[in-house]
């Protein structure tokens, strides 16, 4: 015991007097389970309602109250005009579909023409209109969601249509009903009309006959996921990459190599700049590595985006190489560094949507993320990948990263002044 | 900002520096002529290492100033005419010795052939041509030393300031490494040095800067300093082949000392002084067998002048 208590002493204020260690032990876990918790607990009533486009091509009374159903399911956020606020034009087919091309919605739903006559529920007819949920896969929790509150509608909103469609499925196999019992459900079908609820119990082979369609890409299966993986992970390992490299700083500066390196024509500006540099061809070749790989194992359409590409991991290596940088120039020493840059990175990563997309998040999250790197070129990847956007329309993410860059380049620059002179 | 060269290489004037209430610098003066070697010794905080900094251009004066050549540097000024040895061992370990060099030449302006020409120079020079092309991290601390003095060497300065050059290594290499600093010097290059090794210092430097607190306490050759600080008085030590007469007074100025065997005296003045004592001895009818003086070397005026060993 005599023995123990020292060296309990010794650890003990070791780690009281080490604040990246406290940091680590105490903070890290517990921001950490409030994201988690926060995101899959949805211990918040501000969770965001899945936002859905209905075109009505049938326009029918029976597609109205479909419409009308789904704009009063709590979960939902309806829209059936180009603007949300209900002006711009009645969607259509193509405008539904170009709403979830470009991620104003992660799914819309289309009733055709034809939807209102009868066989909707009980006697499907295959070569009938089927109902089309044009989904952005990469989210695939929507498309479900509303896939199964259509399921739900369908036999809630109009209970009429239902007990019509019921007895003649009854006279088609169980004989004509009398005059009686046809004038009594004719007066329960008046009743129904006006009630529109009611509980239905789905069985697998009855509802409205629904084709999901993945608009985004058609023949590439799943591919959603697996790019926003390939950009959340290589962004998170681009972020560690370039804190570590960064951090070359330090060592240089331990061994007093800085000390010649600034000493020469290069000054601090010069090295700093050569560092940046390096950092950001080191993360272009990194996240090209992992796309590459992506394309080869799993099918990711790297080819087919290669200016996207480009254009994203070029602002994302460069903004993430001076991050980097700023993480070394403000730590003391490399186990500060690797201290700082863990908790700091991972933080970003949770929060940013580089461990889980975004979308599962609330609302206020993912406001939040948007303060993150991460979030930003994420954004710009799925631009790329998934929505097939144009070169033009990453102008948004294009402009934070090199804004952020600039910012994370001054802030180095300021910090390493303690290196240049005493 | 034209340079003089027949000016005074190196003049610090003044030069003053403080970090809060501590003087790392209270009004440091010297100067450096052509193709000397200059040691500047001092304990440790003394403000050797802020003295060379400044002169590098790494420390922002408080005041004074630095004339390279005739010209008065601002800290932001290009200094290609100095070479800064750091202490630390500043050379990448993975490269290869070439390599570092190349690396540095090309920082320090030394580009295509005059930089091959120069890395073979260097190479030659501080004897690592065999090792040329393996990574530094397999050299031993004497062939780093060389190594990260050669790295400032490149782009041929005419002023190399060297932060303990020889800290960390062999006899053997210590001794390799003044060969160095002597062809440089034989060159016309001037060199400023600061080391612990007063030896080296005493055997190897033409002049001899002391600083303490911040302040040059004393400079010149290590004669000029014997002279001004401990002026011609020596300690003396004698041997005698038999133990003082009991009874008998001890010669004017010494005490007896041990088992009467030993007799020591501050002598003021060496010549008249030691003849006298010995004189005085044989009339005792003893011998003197040993003498030993004290008083002479740069140890005794460091002690004299800092009141502390050199590495406290």
């Amino acid at each position: 015991m005599s023995v123990i208590r020292p060296l309990l002493r010794t650890a003990f204020l070791n780690v009281r007097r080490d604040r990246v260690v406290l940091a680590m032990v105490f903070v890290l876990p517990v921001m950490f389970f409030s994201i988690f918790a926060t995101v899959f607990g949805n211990q918040r009533d501000s969770t965001s309602k899945i936002q859905v486009a209905v075109a009505d091509l049938d326009q029918s009374d029976y597609s109205k109250k479909i419409v009308r159903a789904l704009a009063a399911e709590g979960g939902l956020k309806v829209r059936t005009t180009e603007k949300e606020d209900g002006t711009g034009a009645v969607l259509d087919y193509q405008l539904a579909e170009a709403l979830v091309k470009k991620g104003d919605v992660p799914v819309a739903v289309v009733l055709p023409k034809g939807y209102g006559t009868g066989g909707r529920l009980f006697a499907r007819d295959e070569s009938a209109p089927k109902v089309q949920l044009l989904a952005d896969v990469s989210d695939p929790i929507a498309p479900q969601m509303v896939q199964g509150l259509l399921q739900k509608v369908s036999f809630t909103a109009a209970p009429d249509i239902l007990a019509t469609e019921g007895m003649g499925m009854l006279e088609k196999y169980g004989g004509p009903l009398t005059t009686e019992q046809r004038n009594s459900m004719a007066d329960w079908q008046k009743q129904l009309a006006t009630q529109g609820s009611g509980a239905s119990e789905v069985v697998s082979n009855v509802g409205p006959a629904i084709e999901i369609v993945n608009v985004m890409q058609p023949g590439y299966g799943n591919v959603g996921i697996v790019s926003f993986y390939a950009a959340g992970i290589g962004v998170m390992f681009l972020l560690f990459s370039a804190s570590g490299a960064g951090g070359a700083l330090l060592d240089e500066e331990e061994s007093g190599t800085l000390g010649r390196l600034v000493g020469s024509r290069a000054g601090m500006g010069g090295v700093l700049i050569g560092k940046w540099l390096f950092i950001t061809l080191l993360g272009l070749l990194q996240l090209t590595v992992m796309f590459t790989w992506g394309m080869l194992v799993f099918n990711l359409p790297l080819l087919d985006h290669l200016p996207g590409f480009f254009v994203m991991s070029i602002v994302t290596s460069a903004a993430a190489a001076a991050f980097g940088l700023v993480l070394a120039t403000i730590s003391r020493s490399r186990a500060q560094l690797s201290g700082i840059s863990t908790i700091v990175i991972l933080a970003m990563s949770a929060v940013g949507g580089s461990m889980f997309p975004r979308f599962m998040m609330s609302e206020g999250m993912q406001k939040m993320g948007l303060v993150t790197f991460n979030a930003w070129a994420l954004d710009g990847y799925i631009k790329v990948f998934w929505r097939n956007l144009p070169l033009i329309d990453l102008w948004p993410q294009v402009t934070v990263l090199v804004l952020l860059c600039g910012a994370f380049l001054f802030t180095a620059r300021l910090a390493a002044r303690r290196w240049e002179t005493l | 900002m034209a340079t003089d060269a027949s000016a005074t290489p190196l003049r610090v004037e003044d030069a003053r520096k403080s970090y809060g209430k501590v003087a790392a610098l209270a009004g440091v003066s010297f100067d450096v002529r052509p193709g000397e070697l200059v040691g500047l010794l001092g304990p440790n905080g003394a403000g050797k290492t802020t003295a060379i900094r400044a002169i590098a251009g790494r420390v922002n004066l408080d005041a004074g100033h630095v004339h390279l050549f005739g010209r008065t540097l601002t800290p932001r000024d290009p200094r290609p005419e100095i070479g800064v040895v750091p202490q630390e061992l500043a050379v990448y370990p993975k490269l290869t010795a070439r390599e570092n060099l190349e690396v540095f030449g090309e920082l320090y302006g030394v580009s295509g052939a005059a930089l091959k020409t120069r890395v073979g120079w260097a190479l030659e020079w501080s004897d690592l041509k065999d090792r040329a092309n393996e990574p530094t991290v397999r050299f031993s601390g004497g062939m780093k030393r060389r190594l990260n003095i050669a790295c400032s060497l490149l782009h041929s300065p005419r002023i190399v300031l060297l932060d303990e050059p020889t800290v960390g290594v062999d006899p053997q290499s210590r001794e390799r490494i003044y060969e160095m600093l002597s062809a440089l010097q034989a060159s016309g290059v001037s060199v400023v040095l600061t080391t612990h090794h007063l030896e080296e210092a005493e055997s190897r430097c033409q002049r001899i800067l002391i600083i303490d607190h911040g302040r040059i306490v004393a400079s010149g050759t290590l004669d000029e300093l014997v002279r001004s600080t401990l002026g011609n008085q020596r300690s003396v030590h004698l041997v005698i082949d038999a133990p003082w007469p009991s009874g008998a007074a001890a010669p004017a100025g010494a005490r007896i000392e041990g088992d009467g065997r030993a007799l020591h005296a501050d002598l003021p003045d060496l010549g008249g002084s030691l003849t006298k004592l010995i004189d005085a001895i044989g009339l005792a009818g003893r011998r003197v067998i040993d003498v030993k003086l004290t008083g002479s070397t740069l140890h005794e005026v460091f002690i004299a002048l800092t009141g502390r060993e050199l590495r406290e």
